[in-house]
């Protein structure tokens, strides 16, 4: 427990700083395992209260019981929920059969660009892990994007002791990663510690799988599994071999390095 | 399925640092595949995308997550990798070693508890291992190992091997940095890596694996005195709550706080938090936590809060040691924004001591810019009073980091307190402030009375260039607008409160600047707008005006230079006026002024900014 408790300090620190240095704030929320743990943690660093708005990116693709608890959870706690979407490619007839990573960039990427530059947001929280995917563990606490909302991995800002990027030219904007130090079975034991809601579909519901990652559903598929509680997830994940976005289309090949090089979370 | 329970009780975050081409990937490669650490995934992955390139798979390939790093061999920037060992969760934290290295392997060790220093056996000890270690040791990174890696190429011989450990030692010894073991590995062949080498019988000591376990978790900063800087106050419901994290020392209900620099005091009403139950009542080292006071007071971002008996420094200058990353040099005079904890200033950079070879630790000295990748020991000057303390004592408050445009440029460590003249009336400041009595009526109730807050507006300039004329002019037209505003002329003082001072010392400044100060303070206590210019000083302005800020602080100063031609303002000047004045138009660039200060209230429905209190 207080390796958990260390993890939310060093995350809470991270989200006030945010707020004290971006007037235009907001934070991704996909409704999965991990930015549902974020939200709660911007609950905990603000005592309750979330002051900015949740962007949610809808590629109309998604599993619709996630569209239900999103709008349950932004009821209950009273969010200010931003739904984006990339209503051109849509109209286009953009799906994954025209590509994964080709739909992945129309929706989610330049779903999100739109998002951003509509709203004009210069700092952006976003739930990324470091242990999820190589491209990720290189990623600084507070990350420059450019005008054009790409990623320069090669030459990032330095990162110092408990400081971070705050100030940025105009244009540009600044990804915040306060659950970068997480692993997914911190995020697991933090969600039993909390108790904080989740969506069911990552627990066995009788018929031997779960998803252990959630994204749209002609790309995600459920793993072999008969977790039933988080309990069981947990020590699940304790002997598990298998990566955890497996299950996840676009992470074939080099597809996350070139998605995420050209601004995709 | 065996249910064994199997707790992670704490993180211990490693940096690995060494020269590109020193083995750093391959060792950690290593590490995950000698300890069944791998999941599945990544190892088939890696392989496929070898076999498509038509490479031999090499274990570094793992922790290379990029394309270009593979085509290049070399790692791009600092990853982190996850490790569970024996119950503990380690964040291994890659740091690269190519020429783009410093600024990644700083960012790096920065956050590391513990490190491991790799040198090349075959190479020996090069520039780049002895910078390595000066900078952990700079850094902070007291815990760390050396590991001699590609003992297979040497023959793995015992002599290159202990050749190396004598040099380092030596050049480790020159700053006081005590590596807890020197290592034989190769990384390659897994050599004294996860399982002890069969080929280096010589070797008796732990392999990478054994060390990384006897690293000890950071000794807990909690039984220090207290050092709690001001990150943000919140007011989003009826709590009025400060917030920050802990960086030594513990606090809990009741205690008795001081903020520094403005003096500042109140006791901790409660501890806030949401979804603990029962509600903490104190808050340790390491802590993110928010408190509520027992009085109104206005404290800001940047404020460190500490207990009386044990207060942290507060100057406008100290001596450090800096590392420089930026793009462009660092120039003495040039003005870069200055963070220390949570507190953010505009500073100079005063005096260029020297620059540090780390090569050898020679002193090179004259120099008037520190360029990238340098270490320099130089003296800081701020803009506003800062409170910190020497890194030898407080890690997190004794250090700092310089903005230069829109990046992080350089970063180091208090090491000395330089004493300014303003040290005298700051400590009288100190001493005035904890002894003050306070009525039942806040500051806060007579601003909201008379519609803004106190400040002093200070004109400075030389003789006939129309301060007093200026000063008469604001008062009117503040207190035509409803504002209780007051000329504070110094002649009044002269012949009453300063009757007793000999004709000598009434042609001083010190003294005079000290009493007119002292009755600035009080009358800003009464919530008024004091109108003031530097006319009984007469040339000595600079001087007297010092004095003032400090002694009126933290009570904004808003400082107006008049000169008839061009000439340089005293330093913080807010409004320069040179030559004939348009004094309606001079007016209204103090008003304005007063409202983006917070003074006074601004146009119905902007956001007000409170930043002081007195």
């Amino acid at each position: 427990m207080q390796h958990l408790r260390q993890l939310e300090d060093q995350s809470v620190y991270i989200l006030r700083e945010a707020y004290k240095h971006f007037d235009n704030l907001a934070m991704l929320w996909s409704m999965g395992k991990d930015s549902t743990v974020l939200l709660w943690l911007a609950r905990k660093a603000f005592f309750g209260h979330v002051p900015f708005p949740l962007l949610h990116v809808d590629t109309s693709y998604k599993i619709p019981a996630m569209i239900e608890y999103r709008d349950r959870l932004a009821r209950e706690w009273r969010l200010n929920l931003v739904v984006g979407q990339n209503k051109q490619a849509l109209a286009a007839g953009m799906n994954h059969t025209m590509g994964r990573v080709e739909c992945c960039t129309a929706l989610k990427t330049n779903g999100l660009k739109q998002l951003l530059e509509n709203k004009g947001y210069t700092g952006v929280i976003l739930g990324v892990r470091a242990d999820e995917e190589g491209t990720r563990a290189k990623e600084r606490y507070f990350s420059p994007r450019d005008k054009h909302g790409d990623w320069d991995f090669r030459d990032q800002p330095p990162e110092l002791w408990d400081q971070y990027k705050t100030t940025f030219p105009p244009g540009t904007h600044i990804r915040i990663h306060p659950l970068l130090d997480w692993t997914e079975i911190n995020i697991w034991e933090y969600i039993k510690l909390e108790n904080i809601p989740f969506i069911d579909l990552y627990l066995d519901k009788g018929e031997g799988t779960r998803y252990r990652s959630l994204g749209c559903a002609p790309c995600t598929t459920p793993i072999k599994s008969t977790a039933k509680t988080v309990d069981d997830i947990i020590e699940e994940l304790r002997h598990t071999t298998t990566a955890e976005r497996s299950g996840r289309a676009q992470d074939e090949g080099r597809g996350m390095e070139l998605l995420r090089k050209d601004g995709y979370m | 399925m065996t249910m064994t329970k199997i707790k992670t009780p704490e993180n211990l975050n490693i940096v690995i640092v060494g020269h590109v081409d020193h083995g750093k990937s391959t060792l950690l490669g290593r590490l995950y595949a000698d300890t069944d650490s791998l999941p599945d995934g990544k190892l088939d992955k890696v392989r496929a995308i070898c076999k498509q390139q038509g490479k031999e798979f090499e274990y570094a390939f793992l922790f290379d997550a990029f394309l270009e790093e593979q085509e290049q061999g070399i790692t791009i920037d600092t990853a982190r990798t996850f490790f569970m060992w024996k119950g503990r969760q380690y964040i291994i934290i890659d740091a690269p070693g190519h020429k783009e290295f410093l600024k990644n392997m700083i960012s790096g060790a920065a956050r590391a508890e513990a490190a491991l220093l790799l040198i090349d056996a075959l190479e020996g000890v090069k520039e780049q291992s002895k910078k390595h270690g000066y900078l952990l040791s700079l850094l902070g990174v007291r815990q760390f190992a050396v590991v001699v890696n590609k003992m297979d190429l040497v023959g793995y011989r015992q002599d290159v091997f202990d050749g190396i450990e004598k040099e380092y030692r030596e050049f480790l010894g020159q700053f006081k940095a005590v590596p807890s073991q020197f290592i034989p590995v190769s990384a390659k062949l897994g050599d004294n890596i996860a399982n002890r080498s069969t080929t280096m019988s010589w070797y008796s000591g732990p392999t990478v694996l054994d060390t990384l376990g006897a690293f000890s978790k950071e000794a807990a900063r909690s039984e220090q005195p207290l050092r709690f800087s001001v990150q943000d106050v919140y007011k989003f419901d009826a709590r009025r709550i400060i917030t920050g994290r802990i960086a030594a020392g513990r606090v809990k209900v009741g205690d008795h706080l001081v903020f520094s620099p403005s003096n500042k005091r109140a006791n901790i009403r409660t501890v806030e938090a949401f979804n603990i139950e029962p509600p903490p009542t104190e808050g340790q080292a390491g802590q993110s936590i928010g408190v509520t006071l027992d009085e109104q007071i206005f404290v800001e971002r940047g404020e460190i809060a500490s207990h009386q008996e044990h207060l942290p420094s507060v100057s406008t200058a100290f001596r450090a040691n800096l590392f420089w990353l930026g793009k462009r040099p660092l120039e003495k005079g040039r003005k870069y924004l200055l963070r220390v904890a949570t507190k953010e200033v505009d500073c100079e950079v005063a005096v260029i001591h020297r620059i540090i070879d780390t090569m050898d630790l020679a002193q090179q000295q004259g120099s008037s810019t520190v360029n990238k990748n340098q270490v320099a020991e130089l003296t800081l000057r701020t803009k506003t009073p800062v409170a910190f303390d020497l890194s030898a004592s407080f890690e997190t408050t004794g250090r700092f980091v310089l903005v230069d445009e829109y990046d992080i440029a350089g970063g180091g460590i208090i090491t000395e307190l330089v004493h300014d003249d303003q040290e005298f009336l700051r400590d009288e400041a100190r001493r005035r402030d904890f002894a003050w009595v306070k009525g039942e009526v806040t500051v806060e109730d007579r601003a909201q009375q008379y519609g803004h807050r106190a400040a002093v507006v200070l004109i400075t300039g030389g003789r006939h260039t129309g301060k007093s004329f200026l000063a008469r002019k604001l008062e009117g037209r503040l207190v035509a607008d409803g504002r209780h505003a007051y000329l504070l002329d110094g002649e009044n003082l002269r012949r009453g409160l300063d009757a007793d001072l000999s004709e000598e010392e009434r042609g001083q400044t010190t003294e005079m600047a000290r009493r007119y100060g002292e009755v600035a303070r009080l009358l800003t206590d009464t919530g008024l707008i004091v109108l003031s210019t530097t006319n009984p000083f007469g040339l000595a302005y600079e001087e007297a005006s010092q004095a003032i800020r400090t002694l009126v602080h933290p009570a904004p100063v808003i400082a107006v230079h008049m000169s008839k031609t061009e000439e340089e303002p005293p330093p913080n000047t807010d409004v320069t006026l040179s030559g004939p004045t348009d004094f309606d138009a001079a007016t209204a660039r103090i008003l304005d002024e007063l409202k983006r200060r917070g003074v006074l209230a601004q146009a119905i429905g902007a956001k007000p900014i409170f930043q002081y209190s007195i």
